[in-house]
């Protein structure tokens, strides 16, 4: 028996050793395909981001033919376990020198976004970030455009509105990386500069992260509201505490960006999320036709899961690149492709978006959304608009 | 034989270059993946001190050579002294306190000490950038003459030229009569005073000098990815490591370089097969491994050799 | 002040259920399960599939969670784990690490990578004030249900004569199965007694720690501590240092924050270099 087992452990390693030269030397011939790699934490604590943006960037290639100007584009998908920036920064060097990709593609968190930088600039090949939301990223490379959002971007109207709704007094609590340092930095200039105070400012590590501490503090101090950022996915967490810790009964009210109260576990969240206003580029509420046909075709791809604003970042992001083939006949690389993307415009799932042709930067109208129930289900309810929303800068 | 067989292995590992032209970032990963383990195996393998922490000593490399060209000094071979003399120092440091006695505290002091670094690498962002990782990390050309390009050519030989000459040493010190006695210590570290070794010394050495090992591997992944970030110092590295020696074969140098290899390009493959489940079929072929149970990769390969010849 | 503490009591109930496994197969098999945490995470997503998707009351997916995390184990150490005893303490580990790795990627496969969330019942949510401070009602649940465990399992190593055959057998095996003890058979019952709790605690925690693929692996490093400090080989060790993790855990991170995570690696390591073999060496060794 046991001589069984080992002779197929020596079958298993040897496979995995042996395909590995056979595969290697780019198996196909390139033809004429565009290549784009999109690089994607698809394992991992990170993983529901990565698993959001790929479904939406095949669904786009489902739904719109594959080709585009005459180019059938072929996607590469990489995962970099979400932890591991000197392992996307290799994955972006393979897919540029091995697979020679037109565009790179996806990056869900700043760190791997910042560490693949230098190798879009070298290689001059456009990199698209489809997820990673820190101001700075556009900087760090002349090749870089966004199709996500930026925390300072988002995180301004929901201060200006928290003072407008009669908010004084306000909480922040973020995660400790760039994305939450921006938004913690931005909603504290607009809402002390609009009259409000900060009594409490608490930063939660990325990793492995247990709110009830942080939020029993936040009761003790009992402000008018708590202003939250955390990374897609960990909203649950949070929600969670805030009503076990009786925040609501004290009333602390829950403001935010729309990260923590994410679309893809929102319906898991229920009551504890009612009544929390956030403001947010993308709800899968949006009252639109572009929105109403995208929710519902991927939700009949994927049957578990909801687009939430990671997916239309993934939705559009494609989308750009496929533009870009479409106006350069399908022969674009490099600079010209970067060219043919900076500037555009065109009316996403979210709402009407423009890539800024100088920041490389998206332009977007942001929502005040509410949760509410609709027919046993809970949605973030828009109810006020900012039209065409910048990145107010670092 | 046994010179042809190192020969041949040094000669197809320098051959990668032309065989796999394009993956040469893989393959200076494993290099540097290669002097991690090989280090490892220097603790655990020779000396048969178990830790789960040896990634503190990679990420201190890896932030020392990091933080050295970043503040305006990117001589890489200068970056690798720092990193190894940084890692040795805090070795001797830290030895006394993890060679008290016991498999299972060894594991967890080392552990803890590791997490520790960690966590306080997370809460100076300062000097390390923290979460967002270490930016604008600058290399000069190694003897200013190779830049670190984008294929990873520079990278690769570096990164290669490094491991030999490392290995080449730890080759001539696991054969010294210091090696002897790290063997003897692993096999009955009692009867070792009665030949006259100073069990302690000898452990307090073999630690520092596997934690300088581990620093230059460290400094080696921060100076040809130009980047450093949190990761260096993850439990996740430590495991890892171990999990490569023990695939390739304990108390074997190059059993920790094949185990190395074998283990990335696997995950590389796999992962490129299947981005989404990789992670069943390397816990598939580790658990086959494990309950085939012969050593290792090196084990599995020389039993079959003797069967081949018998 | 008493909401910390409470918290943190809590807080340690939960990671000793879950951890008590470990340090049995620990102390008892001399073998390093590194996949612990599998068993948890099969508990916690039972417990999500049965409560969300099929209704049943909460206690009654909670006893499904246990008993099917414990015939896993089960069948587990007959068809594997048994082969690897007495094995190096490193084979050990690169096979539990594998069981690891093909339990996240068959959880992701089946369920998602996604957060799993439940909606606890109403007895259960909420909270009560006592005097004039708040606890919740579920932290106290934990309490109430993780002590009745650790004193019935206290109470079963030191009065039946279960524990006492398991304690002769794991002081000397050889002996113990020259008196006539199955000691094969009380290792096979033992472990699958371990992976149940195990499995309990993961559908316990899944309101309080959370449910994704990543869960083995994510409170590995607690588990490990809880076995270490507390020395294998009692019930009463390892459940004073999961009271202990859980209490400095929470208190940490409530008085200082930019402390982060330190205050229990610090504790840790202080504890073990004070005391190599566990809290509770001196009285084990009596």
């Amino acid at each position: 028996m046991l001589g069984r087992v080992s002779r197929r452990g020596i079958l298993a390693t040897g496979a995995a050793t042996l395909a590995a030269p056979a595969l290697a030397p780019g198996a196909h011939a390139q033809g004429s395909a565009a290549r784009i790699g999109l690089i994607l934490p698809l394992t991992g604590p990170f993983a529901s981001t990565g698993r959001q943006v790929e479904a939406a960037v095949r669904l786009y290639l489902r739904q719109n033919g594959e080709s585009f100007g005459g180019r059938r584009v072929e996607l590469l998908v990489r995962d970099d376990t979400g932890t591991a920036p000197e392992v996307t920064r290799r994955l972006a060097q393979e897919l540029v020198v091995r697979e020679k990709v037109r565009a790179l593609a996806g990056f869900g968190l700043t760190p791997l976004a910042f560490a693949a930088a230098p190798v879009a600039t070298e290689a001059k090949v456009p990199m698209v970030v489809m997820a990673a939301a820190t101001s700075a990223i556009v900087q760090r490379s002349p090749y870089i455009l966004r199709t996500s959002f930026t925390l300072p971007q988002v995180t301004a109207p929901i201060a200006e509105w928290a003072l407008k709704d009669g908010i004084r007094n306000a909480a922040t609590l973020v995660t400790d990386f760039a994305p939450g340092l921006d938004a913690e930095r931005v909603f504290k200039e607009r809402f002390t500069a609009g009259g409000g105070q900060i009594p409490l400012e608490l930063r939660t590590p990325l990793r492995n992260p247990d709110y009830a501490p942080f939020l029993q503090r936040v009761r003790d101090a009992k402000p008018q509201a708590l202003f939250i950022f955390v990374p897609s996915g960990e909203g649950a967490a949070v929600m969670k505490q805030f009503a076990e810790r009786g925040l609501p009964e004290a009333g602390v009210r829950l403001i935010g960006t729309g990260d923590v109260v994410d679309d893809d576990i929102l319906n898991d969240m229920g009551r504890p999320a009612l009544g929390a206003v956030t403001s947010h580029h993308y709800s899968a509420a949006h009252d639109s036709a572009e929105n109403k046909a995208y929710v519902a075709a991927f939700t009949a791809a994927h049957p578990n899961m909801r687009p939430n604003f990671m997916s239309v970042g993934g939705w559009d992001g494609m989308h750009l690149i496929a533009e870009g083939l479409k106006a350069t006949n399908g022969a674009g690389e490099g600079e010209a492709l970067l060219n043919a993307m900076k500037g555009r415009s065109w009316t996403s799932p979210r709402g009407p978006v423009t890539i800024d042709a100088n920041t490389r930067d998206i332009v977007q109208d942001v929502y005040i959304r509410r949760v509410e129930e609709r027919g046993g289900q809970f949605w973030n309810i828009e109810f006020d608009r900012l039209p065409q929303v910048r990145d107010p800068g670092t | 034989m046994r010179l042809a067989l190192e020969a041949g292995f040094w000669l197809l590992a320098l051959a990668s270059y032309w065989l796999l032209p394009d993956q040469l970032p893989l393959l200076s990963q494993i290099a540097i993946g290669a002097l991690f383990v090989l280090s490892l195996d220097l603790l655990v393998g020779y000396a048969g001190v178990l830790t789960l922490g040896h990634a503190a000593f990679f990420g201190l490399g890896a932030y020392a050579a990091g933080i050295l060209a970043q503040q305006g000094w990117g001589e890489p071979l200068s970056g690798l002294l720092l990193a190894a003399v940084l890692s040795a120092l805090l070795g001797l440091l830290t030895a006394p306190l993890v060679l008290r006695g016991g498999d299972l505290p060894a594991l967890m002091v080392t552990l803890g000490l590791s997490l520790m670094l960690g966590e306080a690498a997370n809460k100076l962002p300062g000097l390390t950038g923290g979460a967002d990782g270490l930016l604008g990390v600058e290399i000069w050309p190694i003897f200013g003459l190779f830049r670190f390009d984008l294929y990873g050519h520079t990278a690769f030989f570096y990164s290669l030229a490094v491991l030999f000459l490392l290995f080449l040493l730890a080759r001539l010190i696991t054969a010294a009569p210091f090696g002897l006695a790290l063997r003897g210590i692993r096999g009955n570290a009692r009867r070792m005073p009665a030949l006259g070794t100073p069990v302690r010394a000898r452990l307090v050495a073999v630690y520092a000098l596997a934690a300088a090992y581990a620093g230059v591997a460290g400094a080696l992944l921060a100076q040809t990815t130009q980047f450093v970030s949190l990761d260096v110092l993850s439990f996740q590295r430590s495991a890892e490591g171990l999990l490569m020696l023990v695939l390739g074969g304990l108390g074997a140098l190059y059993g920790a370089m094949i185990g190395a290899a074998a283990f990335t390009f696997a995950h590389h493959v796999l992962s490129e097969m299947s981005p989404l489940f990789w992670q069943f079929w390397i816990g598939l072929a580790l658990v086959a491994l494990a309950l085939a149970g012969r050593g290792g990769l090196l084990g599995l390969g020389a039993a079959a050799l003797r069967r081949w010849r018998a | 002040m008493l909401t910390v503490l409470v918290d943190g009591i809590a807080s340690g109930m939960l990671l000793f259920v879950l951890a008590v496994g470990l340090s049995v197969t620990l102390g008892l098999m001399n073998f390093v399960n590194l996949a612990h945490g599998a068993f948890g995470m099969a508990g916690g997503y039972v417990c999500v599939v049965l409560l969300n998707r099929h209704g049943l009351p909460f206690p009654l997916c909670l006893l499904a969670a246990a008993v099917f995390a414990a015939v896993l184990g089960l069948v587990l150490e007959r068809l594997l784990y048994r082969r690897l005893y007495g094995r190096d303490h490193l084979d050990q580990v690169l096979f539990s690490i594998g069981l690891v790795f093909i339990a996240g990627a068959a959880v992701d496969w089946l369920m998602g990578a996604r957060q799993q969330l439940i909606t606890l019942p109403a007895w259960l949510s909420g909270r009560v004030e006592l005097g004039f401070v708040g606890i919740g009602v579920y932290r106290l649940f934990l309490i109430a249900l993780c002590g009745i465990i650790v004193l019935a399992l206290h109470l079963g190593l030191v009065r039946t004569r279960f524990g006492s055959r398991l304690r002769a057998a794991v002081d000397d095996a050889v002996v113990a199965r020259g008196l006539g003890i199955p000691v094969e058979r009380l290792f096979a019952v033992t472990f699958a007694l371990g992976s149940g709790l195990a499995g309990l605690g993961g559908a316990l925690g899944v309101e309080v720690l959370g449910l994704d693929p990543t869960f083995p692996l994510k409170y590995m490093v607690y588990f490990l501590i809880v076995v270490a400090v507390g020395g294998a080989n009692t019930v009463l060790g390892p459940f004073l240092a999961a009271l202990l993790l859980g209490v400095v855990d929470v208190a940490g991170k409530y008085y200082v924050p930019q402390l982060g995570a330190f205050a229990i690696y610090t504790a840790m390591v202080v504890l073990l270099i004070l005391r190599p073999q566990g809290l509770l060496a001196k009285a084990a060794a009596r």
